[in-house]
């Protein structure tokens, strides 16, 4: 489903991205992983062509990024930014129809499809009470929601998930994972970047580990969540002890023990 | 739920029909008010007869010139400039994001005006082509070439990006007020109709100037009434709305040139005329939501209609028959306003 070859990513002369190859496969439910400044979000930003590549190739479902036109690439590939910036009185509904954008001609009007899609996007994210309230009257968390809404809307067979629950709290970070568990098992296929490693254990089947712009760890949670990968790319000490019902490793952390303070 | 945007879709055709009525009954009436006051009745006949709908012969000579020649064609031209000025606002402030520009933070109107100041310089004040004068079309050709400015400096590594917009407006539009205030240091004679021209004023506007306005009005109407949706989402950013699958150059190219093709066509038949581009798309965002497609239309309308009665203050408010510059009028009922809308929208938007 995507596609990564020798990639490298560079904001004018800084690099970000040492040259990363990797797949996700259709269906895979991916947990992208790595202390700050690692470059996952450049990495999303490449796949959804938001950061133009300096060298390598990236296809997305069989196709190279560069030829998609942009409201093509919109069809195919979904993203859900870290928190929404807007300053102007849009209705949740409104914003969740913008998602439908990808799908519209020019001059066209939201059609009864449109809104069956937004309205469907809204009440899977518990919205439908917001959507016609002002998104700039409601909480982060709500607008959180809100947009993870709108990124269903697009209907793509690819999402891109930047820390797309960090604001959220418990019930509602669960409730979000176990849609996106739902749609994956209906065949989306997800990459999210996230910082609660918890999280990712629970729900994703494969983990990739980010440090300085390079894949340091990439495979099965099972084999790669492991105390050993964890401290040395956190930079702290880690303890793994199982989930008590599923089993899935949970890491705890040791107060005191950070290395990634200068000595 | 289905209702419910039922029923602002209904709520928004009911206030466009308002507005559309109340416009045309303050052309008529509009059209009325002066130092001769005329009634309602010859008004009416008298803009028949100058359309060519009633038999000629039917209202006599004067109030004929005076309702259809002098003032018609004035209401009509404040109208519509009220009108390009509250859509470009709209459209400046949601292509910027930022709910504070206006349509001369980029630099149009700076342009616009360095044209009028050299065209006074240079004597050709008096010059006239057809009844048009040269200074609508200096002051089109320095709002298009500092538009053009702003564009080629704005550009980093082939991108158009929002704050270097910002800042090569800034950069475009103070250079320019240095060679104009250059001018007005060489030229003091024309120093008095530099001033009164960029405070805005419709005096001795006719039809002329409402037909070389309009080609660009209508063409700016049609660029970003074509790109709303766009807009809308473009007011998330430049990374959301390349997610979403909108072609941000081009739009924002499209929609720059639009707005700024209303401003200048606005700007160089009546002079710098502030606040109405400021206020107007804010009131209507407050009332009607921030969607742009409504957000436009309503602007034009009340752009429209707020400029349309600002000059008719504007010109009867003195007692002696001197005219106020209308920009003047707007900055005075505008300023006030404005802040008591800022003041009662505590918290709600953020200004970044």
């Amino acid at each position: 489903m995507i596609s990564v070859e020798g990639l490298i990513a560079k904001y004018g002369e800084r690099v970000v991205l040492h040259g990363l190859d990797f797949q996700v496969g259709e269906g895979e439910l991916v947990g992208l992983l790595g202390p700050n400044g690692s470059g996952k979000t450049t990495l999303l930003h490449c796949l959804s062509r938001v950061v133009r590549l300096h060298t390598g190739s990236v296809a997305v479902a069989g196709r190279e990024l560069s030829t998609y036109p942009t409201q093509e690439l919109a069809q195919v590939e979904a993203s859900v930014p870290q928190r929404l910036e807007i300053s102007f009185p849009f209705k949740c509904i409104e914003v969740v129809l913008m998602g439908r954008y990808p799908h519209q001609h020019a001059f066209g009007s939201d059609s009864d499809e449109d809104l069956a899609v937004a309205m469907e996007a809204m009440r899977l994210t518990d919205t439908l009470d917001l959507a016609q309230r002002r998104i700039t009257e409601i909480s982060g968390g709500e607008a959180q929601r809100v947009i993870i809404a709108r990124a269903l809307a697009q209907e793509a067979k690819i999402m891109l998930l930047d820390e797309a629950t960090a604001n959220l709290d418990v019930a509602h970070k669960m409730q979000m994972f176990d849609l996106f568990l739902e749609k994956n098992k209906q065949g989306a296929t997800f990459l999210c970047a996230m910082h609660d490693l918890n999280l990712a254990s629970l729900y994703c089947q494969r983990l990739i580990f980010l440090k300085q712009g390079r894949i340091r760890v990439d495979g099965p949670t099972m084999e790669t969540f492991t105390e050993e990968n964890l401290s040395n790319i956190y930079e702290t000490e880690v303890r793994i002890i199982p989930h008590p019902d599923s089993g899935a490793p949970q890491a705890m952390f040791v107060p005191g023990e950070s290395k990634a303070q200068g000595a | 739920m289905r209702l419910r945007l039922a029923a602002s879709r209904r709520a928004f055709i009911l206030g466009l029909l308002i507005l559309a009525m109340l416009s045309l009954v303050s052309v008529l009436g509009a059209t009325g008010i002066g130092r001769l006051p005329i009634p309602w009745k010859t008004v009416i006949g008298a803009i028949g007869e100058g359309l060519g709908l009633v038999q000629s012969g039917t209202v006599e000579r004067m109030p004929l010139v005076v309702v259809f020649d002098i003032r018609l064609s004035r209401v009509v031209l404040s109208f519509l400039v009220g009108s390009a000025l509250g859509v470009a606002g709209s459209v400046f402030q949601g292509i910027l994001r930022n709910p504070l520009a206006d349509p001369f933070t980029i630099g149009v109107a700076s342009g616009a005006a360095f044209g009028a100041a050299l065209a006074f310089a240079l004597g050709w004040g008096g010059t006239s082509y057809l009844g048009l004068g040269t200074i609508p079309l200096l002051a089109l050709f320095g709002a298009l070439g500092a538009l053009a400015l702003v564009l080629m400096f704005g550009r980093v590594q082939g991108r158009l990006r929002r704050d270097t917009l910002v800042l090569a407006g800034i950069v475009v539009a103070t250079f320019l007020s240095a060679l104009i205030a250059l001018i007005k240091a060489l030229d003091e004679e024309a120093v008095s109709a530099i001033v009164f021209w960029v405070m805005g004023s419709f005096q001795g506007r006719g039809w002329i100037h409402v037909g070389f306005s309009l080609p660009y009005l209508i063409l700016g109407i049609y660029l970003v009434v074509k790109c709303a949706r766009e807009l809308d989402i473009l007011t998330l950013g430049e990374v959301q709305a390349r997610q979403l699958g909108v072609e941000v150059e081009r739009v924002r190219r499209r929609l720059l040139v639009g707005a700024s093709l209303l401003t200048a066509a606005a700007v160089s038949v009546s002079g710098v005329i502030g606040f109405v581009g400021l206020v107007v798309p804010h009131l209507v965002r407050m009332t009607m939501g921030a969607a742009h497609q409504r957000l436009i239309v309503l602007s034009a309308f009340l752009g429209g209609l707020g400029l349309l009665w600002s000059d008719v203050v504007a010109r009867t408010l003195l007692r002696g028959g001197e005219e106020l510059p209308v920009g003047v009028v707007t900055a005075l009922v505008g300023g006030p306003f404005f802040c008591l809308l800022l003041k009662r929208r505590s918290g709600g938007v953020i200004l970044d």
